[in-house]
């Protein structure tokens, strides 16, 4: 357990606008997009303040392994230290401020800076500075030591931190969020995935929309069209990928809900007959799909159906506040860059099969996955991005101020909200937008008291 | 029984072999002893990757697929060192199939990333042709530059391309085009056009 919380002096959010102003019931403000005094707020009170997602435990598989993230904007390495305990550490020299490691990912004991010097050992505290004899201090106080965040859990594997000692636990904050992230890894053998490099995409555009598009049922078959008529050009039947919008999408049995805390789920499971074979009978086209469908039939016969499934892409949006989602095969990231240009990443995940029970499938279906894989980023997550780009070009038009999310809203019967507080509501209602506004709307009006925390 | 697939319909053919084959030729074959000096061979190759180029950028896809072989792969790898696809995502990796999937795609009129169009032209340079162990299969490697204007500004994307080229009966078809972008493992603004 590591002591000496110091508290981060932060300028409070509370006061820069009439928060309810900004968000009501039916609509938001542009401003709340546009506005650099708004994004920076967020940088406390959003991406500091709530536990936010940095990485997978299979990208620092070994004590040592580090990667490097950053939280808001801060510059993170994510390790593992020499002892296994996962740390969340500044990446920033406590002497000059210079960051102290330059590479993507690595392994190291050790983290050197460049500009004069100082070492610091992988829990963050400092190992010994050049020619010591020209300082009156001996370094024994831990303000030397390397700041990191305080908090940092892991649920099933997912690494969240967040810089607030008064938030919630990540269990109580996750909340019932973690029953489709359950099943989710769930179907997996063992319940293991391992992140497989990534296809990383960024737009001009403020990172909100990627989260309010993240759930919207309403854009698929307008946005996606290019998509859908190519991945359907040559089926017998057309109901590949996300078909299951065409028509009439509020009468399927898909549905969004609303789970709380910012955190919503997009359900399009019930749409897929339930059987072996049902998520692979409606997956597109891929490079390899015949070849490694005949292969797997040859040599399992009717189990090849549920293996198969393992390369085609689950059907749910799972998105948790404010950075991270799970949908289809991918852990999507949403990483803020600044009010207009926001960093996308769609990681990649393989199948992990440690004690065989795929026997011996497990290359030839992760050879599948990838390329199932690669195909929504390449053919129609680019096409949201330009609509989220053409979105902030739209917002530059001052005197037209209200951007709405309303659809669903005062109709009776239409959205449901059970006894623990789940909101369900049709799979195009924007319901999901709304209440996940509210909780950013009831954060940006706290005052967070944001720390990091040193080696002692 | 040898039974014929059309690659445009069906993927039979991106198989363990085609991986294997793919990680090997693209390892380790840009050596000085494999470079070709012959003029003549060599314009011969820059001719062939200056005119995939032209065509790319007069988005005359019909004749840019025409170029490679029926059983192909258009190879954009996601990390510098390119990496073992069957076990990493790329950036792009298509099969014939996928090909023509890329281009229907963005004749549909709804593809919204390319609606506009980009409107590009590629600087092509430092063409280099190596032999490999089949007389039949060349390596080429050539350096280019795409200015691309789109909506609000022109931009640069720059790489290197490792050709695969298969000697037929009557020309030189590409069998696999690896695009190396500088920045491959970086977050990248729309990356929608064909490379």
């Amino acid at each position: 357990m590591l002591e000496k919380l110091t508290t981060a002096r932060i300028e409070s959010a509370a006061d820069l606008y009439d928060w309810d102003e900004l968000v009501q019931e039916d609509r938001v403000h542009r401003l709340i997009y546009t506005d650099p005094a708004i994004f920076q707020a967020e940088m406390t009170n959003i991406f500091g303040a709530v536990w936010v997602y940095l990485g997978h435990e299979s990208q620092i598989p070994k004590n040592d392994d580090y990667i490097t993230v950053r939280l808001g904007l801060r510059p993170i390495i994510l390790l593992r230290d020499s002892q296994g305990k996962i740390r969340a550490l500044f990446n920033r020299c406590t002497h000059r401020g210079t960051t102290l490691c330059r590479k993507d990912k690595g392994s190291t004991r050790i983290f050197t800076c460049p500009y004069h010097g100082w070492s610091y050992l992988n829990t963050g505290k400092l190992r010994a500075v050049p020619w010591p004899d020209g300082y009156a201090c001996d370094f024994k106080d831990s303000k030397f030591n390397v700041a990191q965040v305080p908090r940092v859990d892991s649920y099933r594997g997912f690494i969240f931190a967040t810089l607030n000692p008064d938030a919630p636990s990540l269990l109580d904050y996750l909340g019932a969020i973690t029953k489709p992230i359950d099943e989710w890894l769930d179907r997996q053998p063992k319940g293991k995935i391992a992140v497989c490099e990534a296809n990383r995409l960024k737009y001009k555009g403020n990172w909100k929309l990627a989260y309010d598009n993240s759930g919207d049922g309403y854009h698929v078959v307008f946005s996606h069209r290019s998509l859908l008529e190519m991945e359907n050009r040559q089926a017998d039947v057309a109901n590949k990928g996300m078909s299951y919008y065409k028509g009439s999408p509020d009468t399927a049995p898909m549905y969004m809900a609303y789970m709380g805390n910012g955190h919503h789920f997009k359900d399009k499971r019930p749409n897929i007959q339930k059987r072996a074979g049902g998520l692979w009978a409606v997956e597109g086209p891929a490079p390899g799909t015949e070849h490694y469908a005949e292969e797997l039939r040859r040599r399992f016969g009717a189990r090849a159906e549920e293996i198969l499934d393992l390369a085609s892409s689950e059907p749910v949006n799972i998105n948790v506040f404010p950075n991270f989602s799970l949908l289809g095969n991918h852990i999507q990231v949403f990483e803020p860059v600044s009010v207009d240009e926001t960093n996308v990443t769609w990681y990649g995940t393989a199948v992990v099969d440690e004690d065989g029970t795929l026997d011996g499938a497990v290359d030839e279906i992760n050879a599948l996955r990838m390329r199932t894989q690669e195909q929504f980023p390449n053919f129609g997550e680019v096409d949201d991005l330009a609509n989220f780009e053409e979105i902030q070009r739209g917002l530059a038009c001052l005197e037209d101020e209200w951007v709405y999310m309303h659809r669903g809203l005062d109709i009776p019967g239409r959205v449901k909200t059970d006894a623990n507080g789940i909101i369900t509501a049709p799979a195009t209602d924007e319901a999901f937008m709304r209440e996940y506004i509210k909780e950013w709307k009831r954060l940006m009006k706290a005052t967070p008291h944001l720390a990091v925390q040193r080696e002692p | 029984m040898q039974t014929v697939h059309d690659p445009s319909t069906s993927s039979y053919y991106v198989n363990e072999q085609l991986y294997q084959e793919l990680v090997t030729s693209f390892a380790d074959w840009q050596r000085d002893e494999l470079a070709i000096h012959n003029l003549a061979e060599r314009d011969q190759f820059r001719m062939l990757v200056e005119k995939e180029a032209r065509l790319l950028d007069q988005l005359a896809f019909d004749e840019w697929l025409a170029m490679y072989s029926p059983e192909c792969i258009y190879w954009v790898p996601g990390t510098p060192a390119a990496g073992d696809p069957r076990r990493e995502i790329s950036i792009s990796f298509d099969d014939r199939r996928r090909m023509e999937d890329r281009i229907y795609r963005l004749r549909t009129g709804y593809a919204w990333s390319q609606a506009p169009k980009s409107r590009t032209v590629r600087m092509i340079s430092n063409v280099e042709t190596f032999a490999t162990d089949q007389s039949t299969v060349r390596m080429v490697r050539s350096n280019f530059l795409i200015s691309e204007f789109r909506v609000d500004g022109t931009r640069f994307l720059s790489g290197w391309c490792g050709h695969r080229l298969v000697r037929t009966a009557h020309r030189w078809e590409i069998r696999v085009r690896q695009v190396n972008l500088i920045d491959c493992d970086q977050n990248l603004r729309n990356p929608s056009i064909v490379l």
